[in-house]
């Protein structure tokens, strides 16, 4: 089990370094664009060299990016070349307001969306369509306009949470879960609508096969099929489609943030991007794809103590 | 393929293959044709197309461009003249842009959906066509891009693609494919399993000519449908982008004029309502397509029942529960099952059988595949798939009738009074519980056990249906242990109660020759020591000789000749039973040691 998950983690560095790499390669050939935007009025070639120079922008690709590299591994991000703030900690700190939504809203959705899910494969009838409907109303509204439509109803016309802004739940808990409330939803609405439609049909699948046609004939109770065996078996699969929900949020989250103008992740990428501000973009993504491998390694591991046949040994 | 497997067995390669067989069963009309009987499909391409014609014909609409601004109507009111919905703080007209803006959302669409196909098809087809060497990098490649939060990579990636919208689809399109590659690898790797594409390669056809006569043929409903999803998801991410900011200005486009209007939100409150009425419209159109798409393409999934509602029954019983006389152990009368075909029209798969079992008989039911034998089986346990309705009959046990009870009615006697062995072992157990937990549960609900008394009779049980090492098998989870041990812990949990009736049904089909025979040893001892019935459903007369008193041969969901074994081999009445006596001659399936009442001249027909 160790060993599995230190190649895990090995894979996932290997990971790590290539989509950075790829990254630093695609965006230094925009580093005189940069040059220029800081010298504003001033640029001209000769200045835009000097300040090439300066920074170290005029030394080879690979040399920049091992350099890059050799900080980042010591916990080093650099900073950002307009305003010089470092990179590490800003990054953090901006991760931490946006999974304070996600993690919530994913949490909620998992909850509705098994319930839902099982509800409507279990009872079948007005339930399943009742499931099917919600589905539907989620799948067909943007999130984008969704969150606008709340703002506008719950925030403007209604008054009764705050319409953009942030509190961190260290300095005041109910405030934080005024400010997350909105986007939250909107996370939710869209996940279940997925997921629930998911977890249905897993059950679904699951009911009709052969080990619960035996069980039932060996005298097990309606609440055993369905939540002890069948529940079980569609755990498993719906323990990936949590964790893709996870990564969906996460870009969902990006856009609906600057609908609340929640300074989290995603404004941070934004700007950094319109920007080019290389440094603060190498440190987004790197993190972005550290978040995702462990994402994923956790829903392994998880997998395998839900499903024998996945267990890793 | 019988029905009897069809609804008898759902296995996990059934479940992965069920498109492709699923787009079989559908009777065949050109696809397009059912399209556009299908109201709303209809409905939701007519809006579609309406308003990309009102994007397309934009410069003849209105006099202005999409850009041109008029100081005089910065933010002027819906019905200002020359500006129906009004304009933004630019003084841009709000109706130019909105149909301006579908212009924009078409080429999105276009280029993501495109994109996707292109990469996903194409990987998908090469991944599942050829070998698993190949199909392990395309895997890995687009468990990446999945696994990658995409909108992050489109915004990290604006400074490289200039925040044009076109470059930006084009790399969301790649960020799709994972989804196209699915549905191609999937279905190419049904359709490669299928017998037509052995025979066209057999018959000397190229790979590339198989892939794309055969497998284009069954792909494309699928895609059709997923490329009205993905045409939303395309539009609705270039929205997202364009309200954050990304991309040129100049550009009109949903998300822009939205960002607009939401930022006028307090002078021109209903700016921002145009642009997002038309995306919603245009989105949800989209998905309510591809949802009416796949109905019509892949027929609609079965709905669930409610679980332990019991069978479906059309039949009132009869309450005259006491006959007269003693009652035998089972007697079905007249049962007949139906199921509905793929146009929706029931059709009977058991029509009126009637079958009396004694006390302590074995009876066996022979018949071929799709004689209705599995279906009786199931309509005894109450355990017929919730499509199929007993239309008329009756099934007492000891007197009772069992039609129309529901699971929780039945429970008393299920696993207690009536056993059931299937014919598949490893489906049929639970695989993610150990072999031993099952077992305990079975234990105690028919003894009332528990704790580790439990677990000694389970012990005791495996040991006596011939488990060489139960301790090991107890802690076994499915996958870890062998068919025919599968079917002996089946065994085992069937008579822990010391049941009245068992019944099972082709016990040993799934099995090697060597075990089948063991089973069956299995199962005559154990009918000797416990002395409960048997109603042994088979094809196999081996069996019967080997193992039943009794014997019912089924035709076509009815019985046509019943008796004593030795009678029936003897001198076989029907014409029918003839027939299926005469053909185990040519199979060489014919048991090594030919039972002694198959004598020669009654085998000859």
């Amino acid at each position: 089990m160790l060993l599995y998950i230190l190649r895990r983690l090995g894979a996932g560095a290997v990971l790590t370094v290539l989509v950075t790499l790829i990254t630093f390669l695609l965006l230094s050939t925009s580093l005189d664009d940069v040059a220029a935007t800081i010298l504003g009025q001033s640029a001209t070639p000769e200045t835009i060299a000097a300040l090439m120079a300066d920074r170290g922008w005029d030394r080879p690709v690979a040399v920049q990016y091992a350099e890059w590299l050799v900080g980042a591994v010591q916990g080093d991000f650099g900073q950002s070349v307009y305003n010089a703030l470092p990179v590490g900690p800003t990054v953090l700190q901006r991760l931490g307001v946006t999974l304070s939504l996600i993690v919530p809203a994913l949490l909620i959705t998992v909850l509705i969306s098994v319930l839902l899910g099982v509800w409507a494969a279990s009872r079948g009838g007005v339930a399943d369509r009742l499931a099917q409907v919600i589905s539907l109303i989620g799948n067909i509204l943007p999130a984008l306009l969704l969150a606008i439509g709340l703002v506008v109803v719950l925030a403007v016309q209604l008054s009764w949470l705050p319409a953009t802004g942030y509190t961190a739940p260290a300095d005041d808990v109910l405030a934080w879960m005024r400010s997350i409330t909105m986007p939250v939803i909107v996370l939710v609405i869209g996940g279940v609508a997925s997921m629930a439609a998911q977890v249905r049909g897993r059950m679904i699948d699951e009911l009709r096969r052969d080990y619960v046609r035996t069980r039932r004939t060996r005298g097990a109770s309606t609440s055993s099929i369905v939540f002890k065996h069948a529940l079980r078996n569609a755990g498993s699969p719906a323990l990936t489609v949590m964790s893709l929900e996870f990564i969906q949020m996460f870009g969902g989250a990006l856009i609906i943030e600057q609908v609340f103008a929640l300074p989290g992740y995603g404004s941070y990428a934004f700007n950094a991007s319109m920007q080019g501000d290389v440094p603060v973009i190498m440190g987004v993504t790197v993190w972005a794809v550290l978040l995702v491998t462990a994402v994923n390694l956790a829903t392994d591991i998880a997998n395998g103590l839900l499903n024998p046949k996945a267990r890793v040994h | 393929m019988s029905t009897d497997r069809d609804h008898g067995s759902t296995t996990a390669e059934a479940a992965s293959t069920g498109a492709v067989a699923a787009g079989h069963a559908v009777p065949r009309m050109p696809m397009w044709q059912r399209v556009l009987r299908d109201p709303q499909a209809v409905i939701t391409l007519g809006t579609l197309i309406v308003i990309m014609l009102l994007g397309a014909l934009a410069p003849f609409i209105t006099p202005y461009g999409p850009n041109q601004t008029d100081l005089h109507a910065v933010n002027a009111p819906a019905g200002t003249p020359g500006y129906p919905l009004g304009a933004d703080e630019s003084g841009r007209d709000i109706l130019t842009r909105l149909l301006h803006s579908i212009n924009t959302a078409t080429v999105s669409a276009l280029i993501g959906a495109a994109t996707a196909l292109v990469v996903g098809a194409t990987a998908g087809l090469v991944g599942g066509y050829f070998g698993t060497r190949t199909r392990a990098v395309t895997e890995w490649m687009f468990n990446l891009v999945m696994t990658f939060p995409g909108v992050l990579l489109l915004i990290v990636l604006m400074p490289v693609t200039g925040g044009d919208y076109r470059w930006t689809m084009l790399i969301f399109g790649v960020l799709l494919s994972p989804g196209i590659y699915r549905i191609v690898r999937n279905l190419v790797v049904g359709v490669k399993n299928e017998l037509y594409v052995d025979a066209a390669r057999v018959s000397g056809l190229t790979d590339l000519r198989i892939l794309g006569r055969h497998v284009f043929f069954v792909v494309r409903g699928p895609i059709i449908i997923a490329t009205a999803f993905m045409a939303g998801s395309a539009i609705s991410v270039q929205s997202g982008l364009a309200f954050l900011g990304v991309g040129s200005r100049e550009i009109p486009s949903f998300g822009a004029m939205i960002s607009s209007g939401f930022r006028n939100l307090y002078i021109a409150p209903t700016q921002f309502l145009w642009p997002s009425l038309l995306l919603g419209l245009i989105t949800t159109s989209l998905v309510l397509l591809g949802n009416a798409l796949r109905d019509v393409v892949e027929g609609s999934k079965p709905a669930p029942a409610k679980v332990g509602a019991g069978q479906r029954a059309e039949v009132v019983a009869d309450a005259e529960d006491a006959a007269a006389g003693t009652p035998a152990l089972l007697d079905i009368h007249d049962l007949a099952i139906s199921y509905p075909d793929p146009a929706g029209k029931q059709r009977e798969v058991v029509r009126g059988l009637s079958l009396r079992i004694e006390r302590g008989q074995t009876v066996g039911l022979v018949g071929e595949s799709g004689s209705g034998k599995t279906q009786t089986a199931f309509a005894t346990l109450g355990v017929l798939p919730d499509e199929a309705v007993i239309t008329r009959g009756s099934i007492r046990f000891e007197g009772r009738e069992l039609i129309g009870l529901t699971d929780a009615q039945l429970r008393p006697l299920r696993g207690k009074a009536i056993a059931y062995v299937p014919q598949e072992p490893m489906s049929n157990l639970d695989p993610s519980y150990q072999v031993g937990t099952q077992l305990v549960e079975d234990v105690r609900w028919a003894l009332g056990l528990d704790g580790p008394e439990a677990k000694r009779r389970v012990l005791a049980l495996l040991e006596r249906c011939g488990i060489t090492d139960p301790e090991r098998t107890f802690r076994a989870y499915p996958h870890e242990i062998s068919g025919g041990m599968a079917q002996r812990v089946l065994v085992a949990g069937a008579v822990a109660s010391r049941p009245k009736l068992l019944i099972a049904d082709e016990p040993t089909t799934a099995l090697d020759v060597t075990v089948q025979a063991e089973i069956l040893d299995l199962l005559r001892d154990l009918q000797a020591e416990l002395g409960m019935a048997i109603l042994l459903v088979t094809h196999n007369f081996g069996v019967v000789a080997d193992i039943c008193d009794h014997v019912a041969v089924m035709q076509a969901g009815r019985i046509v000749e019943v008796g004593e074994v030795a009678r029936l081999f003897a001198e076989p009445r029907h014409e029918y039973t003839r027939m299926l006596l005469g053909s185990i001659l040519d199979e060489k399936t014919v048991r090594a040691d030919p039972p002694l009442v198959a004598s020669e001249e009654g085998i000859r027909p």
